[in-house]
């Protein structure tokens, strides 16, 4: 069924009784050709294998419900802010996918370009920002540096005056902003449904089929399925999945926590960073202020975190913006974020043939949702990377070519 | 969390930061023929369990000794802490 204007009228005058599921819920098949698991980017990747690469016989195999990973847990900031070469054109992409995707999915995602600036604080901060905006410029994307009057005009209700940390300007990327979160999870699902990918839910991947190093299926919680082929993109369940496969990676388990506060008039322009904490903030469409910060900063299985993070997280915000310090908080959470050791990802094949890795997003994953779908697909369709993905690969640290954006080194909690 | 310092009783983790896996502590012979391997994993390549975990906490806002805690990654449940100095002098080194 394809979602339009008239579809919406004729559902409103006829009881909306027309309406039929999204997907379907099959039972797993015994065989496919590529077996993804995981559905948040493995969702993305299971739509474009079908879509963009031909492929007939996927699978997409979840542990628990569509939606119940990081793709539903972010705070839905996208961005193509990044300044080396090996990201920006990926993450670029990946905004220029956005741009298209309600129309390429027929399904609302609620792309909404606000904008996002991301503020300095200090002249060296400032340059290193027009740095890094040159370096968005050359990539095609776009950025615009603000001065200390040209942010006051966008957000006269900052702490321009703060002591310590002075607003002094902001680089700010007017085509950033946020995308419904859970949407996309379930446009994709939609989508690929409707090309024949089986989303395959409650099923929780516990084993790789593996002979003489050849990947040929995976044990599940609903049965053994064979595949010729099997990618897996699980977040922050990389390391214990993997571990299943045999493999150690350079990556760790982080929490991250979101915020909501109560709903308020509208307030705030775009998609705001402080960058003297760690704190960026936006507003849902309810009213909401969506923000977070730092991860908690210890490994973490949990997807709940603990209260000294909330209070930094908290203390950011009221540094940058005191007037939101009597919106009271309605909602948190945690998610699981794959922190790897340069603060980059991987997309790459590993040394089991027929097995594919997608993870290390870090807490920044979620505007890579469709590129990383598309260039995981243009992976394991063709056995080879994507250009746009050629840096992210599992070895590139015994090259010693790492993909170090903030430059701190091995240490993921400090990316 | 609650750190149970071993010298100084328990303490806020707050006051703490986390290095991460306790086997950054077994450094590699730099001289060895295959030094350049051994570094390799030791720096960038992790176990990541869930369950239980072995890690290194440094005590910045105290008294700014190395800790070894063994703490449960699916439920934030601290097992043990013991001072990483004994736990290097176990292994055999000198410091
Ligand atoms: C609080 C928070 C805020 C964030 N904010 C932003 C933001 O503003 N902007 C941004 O770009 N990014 C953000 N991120 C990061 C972003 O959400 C993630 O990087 C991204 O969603 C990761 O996508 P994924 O597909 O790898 O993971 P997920 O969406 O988590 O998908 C992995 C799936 O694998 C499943 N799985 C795990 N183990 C198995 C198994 N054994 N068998 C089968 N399935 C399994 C999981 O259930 C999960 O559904 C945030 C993350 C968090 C936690």
């Amino acid at each position: 069924m394809r979602y339009s204007a008239w579809t919406l009228f004729k559902e409103g005058i006829s009881g909306n009784r027309g309406w039929k599921p999204m997907w379907r819920e099959p039972d797993p098949k015994s065989e496919y050709d590529i077996v993804v698991v995981g559905a948040g980017h493995g969702m993305a990747t299971g739509y474009y294998l079908a879509k963009e690469f031909g492929c007939r016989s996927v699978a997409v195999l979840e542990k628990g419900w569509l939606g119940s990973g990081n793709i539903g847990r972010n705070t839905t900031i996208v961005r193509s802010n990044y300044m080396l070469p090996e990201n920006q054109p990926f993450y670029e992409l990946s905004l220029k996918l956005w741009e298209g995707l309600e129309q390429a999915l027929n399904f609302n995602v609620m792309v909404s370009q606000r904008g996002i600036i991301n503020l300095c604080h200090s002249d060296p901060q400032r340059d290193a920002f027009a740095r890094r905006g040159n370096a968005m410029r050359l990539s095609g994307a776009d950025a615009e540096l603000l001065d200390r009057d040209g942010v006051r005009r966008l957000c006269p209700f900052l702490n321009f005056e703060n002591a310590r940390f002075p607003i002094t300007g902001g680089l700010w990327q007017k085509r950033g902003g946020t995308v419904r979160h859970d949407a996309v999870a379930w446009g994709y699902a939609r989508a690929a449904d409707d090309l024949g990918v089986d989303l395959v839910q409650n099923c929780e991947v516990t084993g790789f089929l593996i002979s003489n190093g050849t990947c040929t299926g995976v044990e599940t919680t609903r049965g053994t399925i064979k595949a010729k082929k099997v990618g897996v993109a699980v977040a922050g369940s990389s390391g214990r999945v993997m571990a299943r496969a045999g493999m150690r990676l350079p990556i760790e388990s982080h929490v991250l926590q979101a915020f909501v506060s109560e709903g308020l008039k509208p307030v705030l322009p775009g998609v705001l960073t402080f960058g003297a904490g760690h704190f960026y903030v936006s507003q849902s469409d309810k009213g909401g202020l969506v923000f977070g910060g730092d991860i908690d900063g210890y490994n973490s299985y949990a997807q709940r975190g603990n209260l000294p993070t909330v209070e930094d997280v908290c203390e950011g915000g009221m540094a940058l913006m005191p007037m939101i310090g009597r919106a009271r908080l309605l909602r948190i959470w945690g998610g699981l974020v794959d922190m790897s050791m340069d603060g980059s990802p991987f997309i790459d094949k590993t040394h089991i043939e027929g097995l594919y890795f997608n993870g290390g997003w870090n807490y920044g994953g979620f505007k890579a949702t469709p590129a990383s779908g598309y260039c995981f697909a243009h992976l394991i369709a063709r056995d080879a990377p994507h250009p746009f993905a050629a840096g992210m690969r599992l070895d590139r640290f015994r090259r010693g070519a790492a993909i170090d954006e903030k430059g701190v080194g091995a240490q993921p909690n400090l990316h | 969390m609650i750190i149970d310092h071993p010298l100084l009783g328990p303490r806020d983790a707050a006051e703490f930061v986390c290095l991460g896996d306790a086997s950054l502590i077994e450094r590699p012979d730099g001289r060895a023929d295959d030094a350049l391997e051994k570094f390799y994993q030791y720096q960038f390549i992790r176990d990541n369990p869930d369950g239980v975990h072995r890690e290194l906490w440094f005590h910045e806002y105290g008294d700014r000794s190395w800790l070894v805690v063994t703490r449960n990654t699916l439920t934030h449940e601290i097992y043990n802490v013991e001072l990483a100095r004994e736990v290097a002098r176990e292994m055999g080194r000198g410091r």
